[in-house]
């Protein structure tokens, strides 16, 4: 196999710090992904936690106005961009090789060049607090505060590139799940047995793959308006800053989906487990989540019920987005039904499960309530709304993916956290986003709007936001004991065992944590709940490697090796972004290093030749 | 034609897959579904914006319909050599698979200068009037403005009024449609070329490594499709009564 030899030798066995950043196992990115989005996950908490000390009692002035919009908009950027997808990014990456049974995910460098990238995007959206100013025109942005009359400083273009930075980490994982899952399922494992949550993945890369190119699009036009004075959301040529929203929600609202799917196929996992049932429903669970994956590409305008886009749209869109309720509602009763009758064990994986299914709920009705344009007239821009995305997406998102460390963080470890501290975690949780949230509902009908950064004490607002501000603090609190349970698990926990849970997928038919090739033999799949099937009927199936006995399989095993181009790529990639705020010519200098490192990439072999077998 | 290639022979990407399908066809087909999603919201801002210019020129007033049809008529014909080369390699001919691969990447480069004549064609676009026998009502806006240079014993009036992405909405969304696709035929030249050099390499572009070709081919493929696309409804809908 001919190759180009590059003057730097290829990272064979690499360690220390040095084997993280040209590492290509999936386990490892996948580790990385998690610690990163919830280190950024907290940031977005402290920029939450500031918003809610100056709201806490009326005409505070802790923040001023200025700062104020730069901590909500940071705070809403953060926390759908760099915490929660991300962190479902996590999930994908070390779980789903697992579950399908293969030993890595299709194109293991592409997965490092993804969490590389997010890192840049991560590290070039926070670096704005530091390096200049912060965005401050809200998480969608809208035309025309984004124009360069309203906000001529560099918070926006910082918004713009880290997004973009974003949009390509995400595009290339979702690419590479998309083919992971379709591709290389183990012998037997047919669409209708795959796990749920690699469904709900593979929904989530489709949705990925689809709706990244609309807000890039929505992301050159702002940046060619702001840099290279074209018209496009400019109303003194004709420009319509409307088009901006449609593009905008057109993305948007699939990315709602792409953030709460994850957790519904984690949640989907750890309900039956701990019922002691299959999932109730299985083809109506999956039937549901492509439903609601089509369907979200019908709904953006209810986001513009107020835009004034005529009684027409206004119905049509009010009509989607009731229907789009039946399959969200149809996998709560599947989740019910699947508890109906089981032994169920309310462990700390369980209570954040079925936290998920109480919570989502009620950001569910709120939804209902809203997507009717007439009740959405009242409700829009108003604490409601605030209310609402926060049940859905904490009390959804957040509680299922909590779920889902508790869950596989003994496969992640082989260590098990404390149990009490775990059930303790999840009630101060509960109670504490309640009291964070729940008078949100009571702000927002009484016309409190958001994003406004003090009220008069004549408003009659001040209870209810002292209360929710109390609320955010035993959120904080909670976290932090979430923090110390996680570490002292991974740090000093009891020895947890393969299979804690005696659980149903076949990544808990692998030891704990996982070797570096997952799998010694290749499981053979006859059963929806493989595994369970497989401990029931006590025969282990699988495809004997081949060559080699049981003891040297593992040296007839080639994993691909580490590279460091993925990661000089993503370097060339912030380089490039920064430059384009700045200057065209670091920004060429970034676009060479990138084209250089791709190139090298392309030539490189998955393994060196001297590696792979003769043949 | 996959099934010919031993297993082995190229590391772990070609192992088995649950579709039979390559992992890196795959990632291309998933790859082009993206990109259609991408240059849908780019089209859809040009529609958008079709007739909302506050001042001119517009589509009728820079467009030359018989000298993009050239260009047009290039780049689909450089689709055809991009067959005979996939053809070519797969029959073993690496000479031939070389003339072809070079004359689609010519193509390629042909359509690009064509792109890069027509801008700065729209961008020192001149508007003509002659001031003789003058009837004001029969002028477009624009050049009515130009006319009102017409004094006595003055011919003629010619006057630059370019058009740049910064001239009004249809430069905007013009040049950024049409300059993303040019970004895009500009990636596939490169590769092309790529293919070229590398194939005078021992083992570097081989009839069994077909796919290294097919995925640029379909690559190319797209960026054709795309164009024709934007031919039909930048272009002509932008001239031709009836449909502006």
């Amino acid at each position: 196999m001919a190759t180009l030899t590059f003057p730097i030798p290829r990272p064979i066995h690499p360690t220390g710090v040095w084997g993280w950043i040209t590492t290509i196992d999936h386990k490892r990115i996948g580790i990385l992904y998690g610690i990163t989005a919830f280190v950024l996950f907290l940031t977005g908490g402290i920029e939450a936690l500031l918003i809610r000390v100056q709201l806490a009692a009326p005409d505070q002035d802790i923040v001023t106005p200025e700062v104020f919009n730069q901590l909500f908009t940071m705070h809403g950027t953060t926390m759908i961009f760099l915490a929660i997808m991300p962190m479902g990014a996590a999930f994908f990456n070390f779980i789903i090789p697992l579950q399908i049974g293969a030993r890595d995910v299709a194109f293991p460098r592409l997965n490092a060049f993804s969490y590389w990238t997010f890192l840049a995007g991560a590290l070039m959206l926070k670096l704005s607090w530091v390096l200049g100013a912060a965005p401050n025109a809200g998480w969608f942005a809208y035309s025309p505060l984004t124009g360069l009359a309203a906000n001529p400083g560099h918070g926006v273009d910082y918004w713009i590139v880290s997004l973009m930075l974003l949009g390509i980490a995400s595009l290339a994982a979702g690419f590479n799940f998309l083919v992971t899952i379709v591709n290389m399922r183990a012998p037997g494992m047919s669409l209708m047995r795959m796990p749920i949550f690699t469904w709900m993945t593979l929904l989530t890369a489709i949705l990925i793959v689809l709706a990244f190119p609309v807000i890039t699009v929505a992301l050159i036009e702002l940046m060619f308006d702001r840099t290279f004075g074209t018209n496009f959301f400019v109303v003194s040529a004709g420009g319509n800053p409307i088009l901006w929203q449609h593009l905008f929600w057109v993305f948007g609202h699939p990315e709602v989906y792409i953030l709460i799917l994850p957790a519904m196929g984690i949640v989907a996992e750890i309900i039956p487990t701990f019922s002691k049932k299959p999932l109730f429903g299985y083809p109506v669970v999956v039937l549901s989540g492509v439903t609601i994956s089509f369907l979200g590409w019908m709904v953006w305008s209810h986001h513009m019920f107020t835009v004034g886009l005529g009684p027409v749209a206004n119905s049509v869109f009010t009509v989607t987005t009731l229907i789009i309720a039946i399959p969200t509602g149809v996998k709560i009763f599947n989740w019910l039904g699947t508890m109906w009758k089981g032994s169920i064990l309310l462990n700390t994986p369980m209570l954040f499960a079925l936290g998920f299914v109480g919570m989502f709920t009620i950001g569910g009705l709120s939804g209902v309530m809203h997507a009717s344009a007439a009740s959405d007239a009242q409700q829009q821009d108003t604490y409601f709304i605030v209310a609402h995305i926060h049940y859905v997406l904490f009390g959804g998102a957040i509680f299922g993916l909590m779920a889902g460390i508790y869950y596989w963080i003994p496969k992640v470890t082989g260590r098990m956290f404390n149990e009490a501290v775990g059930k303790f975690n999840f009630w101060l949780l509960f109670i504490g986003m309640n009291i964070a949230f729940f008078p949100m509902h009571f702000t927002g009908l009484d016309g409190m709007p958001r994003r406004i950064y003090t009220y008069s004490s004549e408003m009659g607002w001040s209870f209810w936001n002292g209360v929710s501000t109390v609320g955010a603090f035993l959120v904080a609190v909670s976290m932090l004991i979430f923090v110390y349970n996680i570490a002292k698990c991974w740090l000093r926990g009891e020895p947890a065992g393969d299979d804690p849970w005696d659980a149903r997928t076949l990544e808990w038919s692998i030891p704990s944590p996982p070797p570096e090739y997952n799998f010694v033999e290749i499981p053979v799949v006859q059963d929806r709940d493989d595994w369970w099937a497989q401990k029931r009927r006590q025969v282990r199936r699988a495809v004997p490697v081949a060559g080699g006995s049981e003891d040297g399989v593992e040296h007839s095993i080639h994993m691909p090796q580490a590279s460091y181009w993925p990661f000089l790529v993503s370097i060339g990639l912030f380089i490039g972004a920064y430059g384009l705020i700045f200057n065209f010519a670091v920004a060429a200098l970034g676009g060479v290093l990138a084209m250089i490192s791709t190139y090298a990439w392309s030539f490189e072999p998955v393994n060196e030749p001297e590696e792979t077998p003769s043949h | 034609m996959e099934q010919a290639i031993p297993p082995a022979a190229h590391g772990a990407e070609h192992e088995a897959t649950t579709t039979g399908l390559n992992h890196r066809k795959l990632l291309m087909w998933a790859f082009l579904g993206s990109d259609c999603l991408f240059f849908a919201a780019l089209i859809a801002s040009y529609l958008v914006y079709k007739g909302r210019s506050v001042v001119g020129p517009f589509p009728q007033d820079v467009f030359d319909i018989p000298v993009t049809s050239v260009s047009t008529f290039v780049l689909l014909i450089s689709s055809m050599s991009m067959v005979l080369a996939y053809s070519a390699l797969t029959r073993g001919s690496l000479k031939v698979f070389r003339i072809w691969i070079l004359s689609t990447a010519l193509m390629g480069m042909t359509f690009l200068a064509f792109q890069v004549f027509e801008f700065r064609t729209f961008a020192t676009h001149k508007i003509e009037v002659e001031c003789a026998g003058l009837e004001v009502q029969e002028l477009t806006a624009i050049e009515q403005k130009v006319a009102e240079g017409c004094a006595a014993g003055v011919e003629k009036v010619v006057e630059q009024h370019g058009l740049t992405p910064k001239t009004n909405l249809f430069g905007s969304t013009f040049f950024t449609l049409t300059g993303f696709h040019g970004a895009h035929v500009t990636i596939g030249v490169i590769w092309l070329l790529s293919l070229f050099l590398y194939s005078f390499r021992r083992g570097g572009v081989t009839p069994e490594r077909h796919l290294d070709v097919d995925l640029a081919a379909l690559y190319w493929h797209f960026v054709d499709v795309v164009w024709i696309v934007i031919f039909t409804v930048v272009y002509l809908f932008g001239v031709f009564e009836g449909f502006q």
